[in-house]
């Protein structure tokens, strides 16, 4: 084991290259780029022995590491906001067709107006696409994240796309241990057999068209289809909420760092109020909490590493007791909500005495959420659940008044 | 409604990046005696006012070089075909007598 | 919000590379004892020779705090020329150190009451020990030299082994040269 000092862009590359990844195809977009040109001075030095494919899209480098990952090659990419956008299409056939992708995304807002700064619109946007998403609160994790996704996805044969937010942390330098190769090599095996057989003595035809309705195949046995596939991919991903965890304490037992599970908490034994959010606002508002604690107010932190599979059942057990929810969504699903406070919603409807869950959106294109705007608005969020608010509208940390625009 | 409550726009204007003479290093010397148009006394030749990225050239005889916006690239004095404009370093440096002495 | 941490702010202009210098700064600081350290840009695009900002933080815990430095307790420029421009005061804390990279013995900037200039021919230094891509001297390694004798906050043999990790073999040489001289050439 090494600490480096080293950027999430660059404890990103060291994931893959730990993970030994065969092919990496990408496309540069800030901010993921130092990413794939970290990966590419490897690959040019010989100190990792992988394939580096230069495509002219993000949607080419999806479908480069469809086809690597359809051959039995461990792949990787990485990108951020309309790279990821652009990409959409093959995001769903990576998953439908059940290749354990690793991708990272280095979170960006999206166009227009153009915006290079930090937000979670591009990954949320996508989070129906049937991977796993699990979010990284600091460097270390974008690491160890890294790495896990590849046992994970190959587990479950879902992919898995590790995000972790632009600038704040792609750009940060900040202590990272990097286990030794052994140490990962042990925890994560070469690639198992894939799930199809690219061999032309044993000819398949691998996505082909498939009716609405179930039919026999060449040997007679009667196979689901669109539907039933479907539901088997659900199914997958259900079970990536033991997965997730058990996997994270398989890399404690091999690495000795802590295991990062479906969930972070913080000070929530007694809390009042949670604020709930995903990424390196988990790191931050647990120094928010804390600082609350110092004035009296019960304030606790439960962070969403992995935000699909929702862990549900996760989310009702640690809020528990807690009289409201504030959960910090840097994304809306615009006309409506931001979607880790709809899904905290649904997830605790119907549940006795659910705490209250107020939507705050912030971070948007890259406005900095500082320590006193979420004290402040962890105050208030306190003041009204006191006074038994069950709903509120949804509040914009940091938003210009409209008086001071003139 | 103003529009650009709504939607992001913005309109060329002086300044509008900046005052980006803040940027340069080295500066834009004319030297009359060698440019064309000053010594024909003409406002010919301008490839100098053509070339600059930032429009902070005025045509003349010599042309003029708005220093408030330059940002010091150099094109101007690249392109001159009669080596009539010197980038001029903003500041000369040294070394202190202390570190004269060798190592630490 | 931020007891036993020191955050420091820089000040360069795009291609002077004050992000290098708050990376390798957040090395030596590892490597002189400080617990967690972290170094960022100022968020977003940069273009060549405009202002630009970097941060360091270095504390004797974990640092949570992601968002930019707005209170510095020291603040680094890269170039005097920016003075005029930014600034570089903005928020310095009580007590606080601005070390300016200058020719001038007598360069001034306001600063709040109590707060501290330390300049150094940064510049000069990286010159003197060749420290030169493109005919320009750059500044950002022999600062580093600078910031350890203004601020006692790193030694300079951290300065030396973080620099000799960021490059290698005579380049490495040369950039740490460049430190020794900023080294000794700091004036307050």
């Amino acid at each position: 084991m090494t600490v480096r000092i080293i950027t999430g862009n660059e404890a990103a590359a060291w994931g893959a290259r730990l993970a030994r990844v065969q092919v990496v195809a990408a496309y540069p977009i800030t901010p993921q780029s130092p990413v794939v040109e970290t990966l590419s001075a490897w690959v040019e030095s010989g100190e990792m022995p992988a394939e580096l494919i230069a495509v002219e899209s993000e949607h080419s480098a999806m479908s480069v590491c469809i086809g690597a990952a359809t051959a039995g090659a461990r792949a990787f990419t990485a990108t951020s906001s309309n790279g990821l956008a652009y990409m959409t299409e093959q995001i769903w056939w990576a998953a439908g067709a059940r290749l354990p992708l690793v991708m990272c995304v280095a979170n960006r807002s999206l166009a227009a107006p153009w915006n290079v700064l930090n937000d979670q619109q591009d990954s949320m946007s996508v989070r129906d696409a049937g991977w796993v998403q699990l979010y990284c609160r600091d460097n270390q994790e974008v690491l160890d994240t890294v790495v896990q996704g590849y046992r994970i996805a190959e587990r479950l044969n879902v992919p898995v796309m590790v995000c972790y937010d632009g600038f704040l942390l792609s750009h940060t330098a900040m202590p990272v241990e990097v286990p030794d190769a052994a140490a990962v090599d042990a925890f994560l095996p070469p690639r198992p057999q894939p799930l199809q057989i690219v061999d032309p003595a044993d000819p398949r035809n691998i996505g082909p068209v498939v009716m609405a309705d179930p039919r026999r195949d060449a040997d007679g046995v009667l196979r689901g289809a669109y539907l039933e596939l479907r539901a088997a991919h659900h199914e997958a991903l259900l079970e990536a909420l033991e997965a997730v965890p058990e996997v994270g304490e398989a890399w404690a037992r091999a690495t000795g760092r802590p295991g990062c599970g479906l969930v972070a908490e913080h000070r929530l034994d007694d809390a009042e109020i949670a604020l709930v959010a995903a990424g390196s606002l988990v790191t931050q508002s647990t120094l928010v909490a804390d600082l609350l604690r110092e004035e009296g107010l019960p304030v606790g932190v439960l962070g969403i590493r992995c935000c699909r599979p929702f862990p549900a059942a996760a989310v009702r057990e640690r809020l528990r007791g807690v009289r409201a929810a504030l959960v910090l969504d840097k994304a809306l699903s615009y006309g409506y909500a931001g979607p880790i406070a709809t899904d905290l919603r649904a997830a605790l409807y119907g549940t006795p005495d659910a705490p209250a869950v107020y939507g705050a959106v912030c971070g948007l294109g890259g406005r900095d959420v500082t320590p006193e705007a979420l004290a402040e608005a962890a105050r208030a969020a306190l003041a009204d659940a006191r006074a038994g608010a069950v709903e509120r509208p949804l509040a914009w940390i940091g938003r210009m008044a409209r008086e001071e625009a003139r | 409604m103003d529009a650009s409550d709504l939607i992001a726009m913005s309109k060329p204007a002086r300044g509008e990046a900046g005052r980006t003479g803040d940027w340069r290093s080295a500066r834009p010397v004319v030297d009359a005696s060698a440019c064309i148009a000053a010594t024909q006394d003409r406002v010919t030749c301008q490839i100098c006012w053509a070339h600059c990225p930032d429009a902070c050239i005025e045509q003349g005889a010599p042309p003029a070089v708005d220093l408030e916006f330059c940002k010091g690239c150099g094109i101007c004095a690249d392109v001159c075909p009669a080596h009539a404009i010197a980038m001029v370093p903003e500041a000369e440096h040294g070394v202190c007598e202390a570190a004269e002495g060798g190592t630490r | 919000m931020t007891g036993g941490m020191v955050e420091v702010r820089w000040h360069g202009r795009g291609g002077q590379g004050a992000v290098t210098a708050a990376k390798v700064l957040a090395q030596a600081a590892y490597l002189s004892g400080w617990e967690s350290v972290t170094a960022a840009p100022s968020f977003g695009a940069e273009r060549r020779g405009a202002p630009v900002t970097a941060s360091t933080r270095m504390a004797d815990e974990p640092i949570r705090v992601l968002s930019q430095v707005t209170t510095p307790d020291v603040v680094v420029v890269l170039d005097d020329s920016l003075t005029s421009a930014v600034d570089v005061a903005a928020g310095l804390k009580p007590g606080g150190t601005v070390i300016v990279n200058t020719v001038d013995a007598e360069f001034a900037v306001p600063l709040p009451e109590g707060a501290r200039l330390v300049r150094a021919d940064v510049t000069g230094a990286a010159q003197a020990a060749g420290v030169v891509v493109g005919g320009q001297p750059i500044v950002n390694t022999a600062v580093l030299g600078a910031f350890a004798k203004a601020t006692g906050l790193v030694t300079f043999e951290a300065i030396a082994e973080a620099i000799a990790g960021a490059f290698s073999g005579s380049a490495a040489e040369r950039n740490i040269e460049a430190a020794r001289i900023a080294y000794e050439c700091v004036r307050e």
